[in-house]
C-alpha cells in the first residue's frame, strides 16, 4: 500500500462527494443549484463522480436574473443538455412582474434580489435543500457558516445561532416550510477551484479567459459596457483585454485586466494574485463592511 | 508567467488545525501573522484593515482584525463562533479552525477540534500556563488531536528569556503527562513582531527548534487515518435501471480507514453475511484497490440485502455490533440533558433512537477531576452510558475517530444537542 499521503484536491474532492451523497440520502428533496460559473461548474463533476452510473437524484436550478452574460446561458444550457439531467430556470423577471420584486431602476444590480426569486422556488417545487457552490474564502460572512447552513421558514441565517457541527457528521433534518444549504465546496479556494478545473479538462464560459471588451472605469473598478452599462457624463468607454474572475449580474460584476488565454495561465495568475475575488469584482460587495452577512440574513445564499 | 511546476498538483498535502488561547493571548494576531508573512493577505483586505485601524485611532496594522467576521464582533470586539481560513504554502493547503477562546465555549472548541490534524495552544509567556491552557490540551486530547503545539507567545514582553520559555515547557509537560499525547512541540514566538512564526528574526537565537510554519509545514500526517481497519459504511445504494446496468447494484460510500482490493473477502455489518469485492468503481472508471479517505462505489459478488446504515468490514476483521457503549459526552446545548427522553444518534451513515441511560461522572475540564453528578448542562463534558434502539457497528474513539464518534440530535428541535466519543462496547 502506498504511503503518498493524499493529494489535497482528492482529499476535497472526497469530502465534496460524501457531503452530496448525504443529502441525497438523507434530504426528501433538494435541488443543485446551477448557474453556469465556474464553483457550479466544478459542482457537476462532483455529483457526476457521486453517483454516476446512476442519474442524479436532484434536478438543477438556475434562479436567472437576466442580467446574465449571454456566453454563460448558453454554456448553462449546453452543459444540462450534455448531462441529460432537469433543469429548472426560474427568473427574476416572473418575480417583478409579478409584483414581488419592485427595482428602483431597470439597470440596478439584482444580485441581492435573487433571494425573493429562490425563495419562491423553494416554496414552489418544496425543495427541503439547496445544494450550492459557495466557499466559504470567498467572504467573511460566508467563513462562518457551516456546510450544511440551516434557514428558518424565511428563509433567513441566524449567524450567532448555528447548529454545532462536528466530524463529517451532517445534521440535515428541518421541520416542514425550513430549508437547509448545502455547500459541499465549503473548504475549497479560488486557487483549487482552477486547480481543479484544470486537473479534471473542465469546459468554462469563455468569459472565463482574456478577451477584448469595451469598458469603463468606475469606481476602483472596470465595468463591461452592455446594454445595462453605458458612460456617464464624463466617463469614457475603452477598448481592454480582460476576463472575468465571477460571473454574475452583468450590472456589477467587474473584469480584470488580464491576458490569461487557458487554464494554465489563470491558475498562475490566481496563485500569484494580490486582490480577492470579491474585491476585485464586485461592486454590491462593497457598499458595507457587512454586505454578505446583510444578505445572507434576508436569504440569499 | 511561470508554469505549473510539474507534479505539484499532486504532492500538496492538507492540514487541518485549530488555534487555542484566552482572551488576549494574542491568537487574532497569530493568525493574522500566518496569514501576512505567507502572503495569504490580499492587498484589499489590508487596506481594509488599515483603515479600520486608523479610525479605532489606533497605529500601524492591527492584524487580528483579519479574523473579524460578522457585524456583531466588529462592533462587540468578540469572536462568537467558529471561522474557517484557508492559506496556501508551495507544501502544504492548510486550514484554520479559528475558535474562541472565552470561558464559555468549550463546544466551540470540540467543534473547530473535531476535524483537525494538529492545535495550536498559544500561552501568554508572562502569564504562563493557566487554567484555561490546561483546558484547551485536554480538549485537544479528548477530541484525540494527533499532534499539539504549544506556543509561548509576547517573548518580546519577557525579553525574549530562554528561561521563562523553559520554565513555560516544563509546567506544561508536567500537566500534559496526564494527557494521551504522544509528542509536544513547544516554540517561542512573538506573534505581534513576527519572531519564528514564518520568519526566525534576530532575538531567539537560543531557540535551535523549528519555526511554526516549518513545523506546519512538515509534520507528517500521513498515520493521522487508521490505516488498519478497513470500515465502509454505505451512503447510497445506485441501481441505474437503464438497459445496459440492469442487474447493477453499486454501494456507494467513503472508506473511513483501511484499505480494500477486489477480490477481498467481506462481511456486512450487523447482519453478518459474507461476500467478496467484485469491482471497485470511480467515475474515471475500475480501480484494484482503494484507501481511505476515497469516496468509492463497490460492487459485491452476492446479492445481499445492503442499505444505507450498513457497515462493511472485511471478514474476520474484529470490531463491536453493540446496542449498549460507554462514551465521554459534550453536552452542546442551552437545553440540558434529560435522562428520561429519547434523542437522536447519528453514528457513521446511521441514524438511530437513544437515551442516556447512566451518568457515571462529569469531567471538571480545568483539573481534569471527575466528579458525580445527574445532569448535563451546556459545555459539560460526562462519562456516560447510552442505549440504542438497533446495533451500531463501532470502535473505540482513540483507535477510529470515524466510527468512534457521533452526534445526539433533539427530535423536537433538530438540533444538534451533544457529540460523542465512544470508549467501549459494553
Amino acid at each position: 500500500m502506498s504511503n503518498r499521503p493524499f493529494a489535497h484536491l482528492d482529499a476535497l474532492e472526497s469530502e465534496s462527494i460524501h457531503i452530496m451523497r448525504e443529502v441525497a440520502a438523507e434530504c426528501a428533496n433538494p435541488v443543485l443549484l446551477f448557474s453556469g460559473g465556474k464553483d457550479s461548474i466544478v459542482m457537476l463533476r462532483l455529483a457526476e463522480k457521486a453517483f454516476r452510473p446512476c442519474r442524479f437524484p436532484f434536478p438543477l436550478m438556475h434562479i436567472d436574473t437576466e442580467h446574465n452574460f449571454p456566453e454563460v446561458i448558453e454554456f448553462r444550457n449546453h452543459r444540462a443538455k450534455e448531462l441529460g439531467e432537469r433543469l429548472i430556470v426560474r427568473s427574476m423577471e416572473d418575480s417583478i412582474k409579478k409584483g414581488r420584486v419592485v427595482l428602483r431602476s431597470e439597470t440596478q444590480s439584482r444580485n441581492a434580489f435573487q433571494s425573493v426569486t429562490l425563495l419562491d422556488a423553494i416554496a414552489e417545487f418544496g425543495f427541503d435543500a439547496c445544494i450550492g457552490g459557495a466557499r466559504r474564502d470567498e467572504e467573511k460572512a460566508r467563513a462562518k457558516e457551516r456546510i450544511f447552513s440551516f434557514r428558518d421558514e424565511f428563509g433567513q441565517w441566524d449567524p450567532k445561532n448555528q447548529r454545532p457541527e462536528l466530524w463529517d457528521l451532517y445534521n440535515t433534518r428541518t421541520h416542514s416550510g425550513e430549508n437547509i444549504r448545502v455547500f459541499p465546496i465549503s473548504n475549497w479556494t479560488e486557487l483549487d477551484v482552477w486547480e481543479y478545473i484544470f486537473r479534471e479538462k473542465l469546459e468554462v464560459p469563455s468569459i472565463y479567459f482574456a478577451h477584448e471588451r469595451e469598458v469603463i472605469r468606475r469606481e476602483a473598478g472596470l465595468l463591461p459596457v452592455s446594454h445595462l452599462v453605458q458612460p456617464e457624463p464624463g466617463e469614457q468607454a475603452q477598448k481592454m483585454t480582460v476576463r472575468f474572475r465571477t460571473v454574475g449580474d452583468m450590472s456589477c460584476t467587474c473584469p480584470v485586466a488580464s491576458d490569461a488565454a487557458s487554464i494554465e495561465a489563470i491558475i498562475a495568475e490566481t496563485a500569484m494574485t494580490r486582490i480577492t475575488e470579491r474585491g476585485a469584482t464586485r461592486m454590491d460587495d462593497q457598499t458595507s463592511e457587512a454586505s454578505m452577512e446583510l444578505r445572507k440574513k434576508e436569504g440569499y445564499f | 508567467m511561470a508554469a505549473i511546476e510539474k507534479g505539484s498538483l499532486d504532492q500538496t498535502e492538507l492540514l487541518r488545525f485549530i488555534t487555542a488561547g484566552s482572551v488576549d493571548d494574542g491568537k487574532s494576531t497569530l493568525i493574522g501573522r500566518l496569514l501576512h508573512d505567507s502572503k495569504s493577505i490580499f492587498e484589499d483586505q489590508l487596506s481594509s484593515i488599515t483603515s479600520t485601524t486608523r479610525r479605532r485611532g489606533m497605529e500601524g496594522v492591527d492584524l487580528s482584525l483579519l479574523t473579524d467576521g460578522l457585524q456583531a464582533e466588529r462592533e462587540q470586539g468578540i469572536t462568537i463562533d467558529v471561522a474557517y481560513r484557508y492559506f496556501a504554502t508551495p507544501k502544504r493547503k492548510f486550514i484554520i479552525a479559528d475558535t474562541p477562546g472565552h470561558e464559555q465555549y468549550t463546544r466551540n472548541m470540540v467543534t473547530g477540534a473535531s476535524t483537525a490534524n494538529l492545535a495550536v495552544i498559544l500561552i501568554d509567556a508572562r502569564k504562563g500556563v493557566l487554567t484555561q491552557s490546561r483546558r484547551h490540551a485536554y480538549l485537544a486530547s479528548l477530541v484525540g488531536i494527533p499532534h499539539l503545539v504549544v506556543a509561548v507567545n509576547k517573548m518580546d514582553l519577557v525579553d525574549y528569556s530562554q528561561s521563562v520559555f523553559d520554565e513555560i515547557c516544563k509546567d506544561f509537560s508536567r500537566f500534559a503527562e496526564r494527557l494521551n499525547f504522544h509528542h509536544i512541540d513547544f516554540i517561542p514566538i512573538s506573534a505581534l513582531r513576527g519572531d519564528m512564526v514564518v520568519e526566525r528574526g534576530d532575538q531567539l537565537n537560543w531557540y535551535k527548534g523549528m519555526t511554526l510554519m516549518d513545523l506546519l509545514e512538515n509534520i507528517s500526517i500521513s498515520h493521522d487515518v487508521n490505516r488498519e481497519d478497513f470500515r465502509f459504511p454505505v451512503q447510497w445504494v445506485c441501481r441505474p435501471h437503464t438497459k445496459e446496468l440492469h442487474d447493477f447494484r453499486g454501494y456507494m460510500g467513503r472508506i473511513e480507514s483501511g484499505a480494500i482490493q477486489v477480490g477481498d473477502a467481506i462481511t456486512v455489518l450487523p447482519s453478518g453475511l459474507n461476500s467478496r469485492v467484485k469491482e471497485i468503481v470511480l467515475y474515471e472508471g475500475p480501480i484494484e484497490q482503494a484507501e481511505a479517505p476515497q469516496s468509492i462505489t463497490l460492487t459485491i459478488e452476492d446479492h445481499l440485502d445492503i442499505s444505507r446504515g450498513d457497515v462493511l468490514v472485511k471478514t474476520g476483521d474484529l470490531t463491536q455490533v453493540t446496542k449498549t457503549f460507554d462514551a465521554m459526552l459534550c453536552w452542546l446545548s442551552e437545553q440540558p440533558l434529560d435522562p428520561a427522553r429519547k434523542y437522536l444518534i447519528k453514528h457513521t451513515t446511521r441514524v438511530v433512537k437513544a437515551v442516556v441511560s447512566r451518568i457515571d461522572y462529569r469531567v471538571d475540564v480545568n483539573t481534569m477531576d471527575h466528579e458525580a453528578s445527574d445532569k448535563l448542562t451546556m459545555n459539560d463534558i460526562a462519562h456516560v452510558n447510552i442505549k440504542v434502539q438497533q446495533p451500531l457497528v463501532c470502535d473505540d474513539y482513540q483507535r477510529n475517530r470515524a466510527t468512534g464518534c457521533f452526534i445526539v440530535i433533539d427530535e423536537s428541535s433538530n438540533n444538534t444537542v451533544g457529540a460523542g466519543m465512544i470508549c467501549t462496547a459494553v
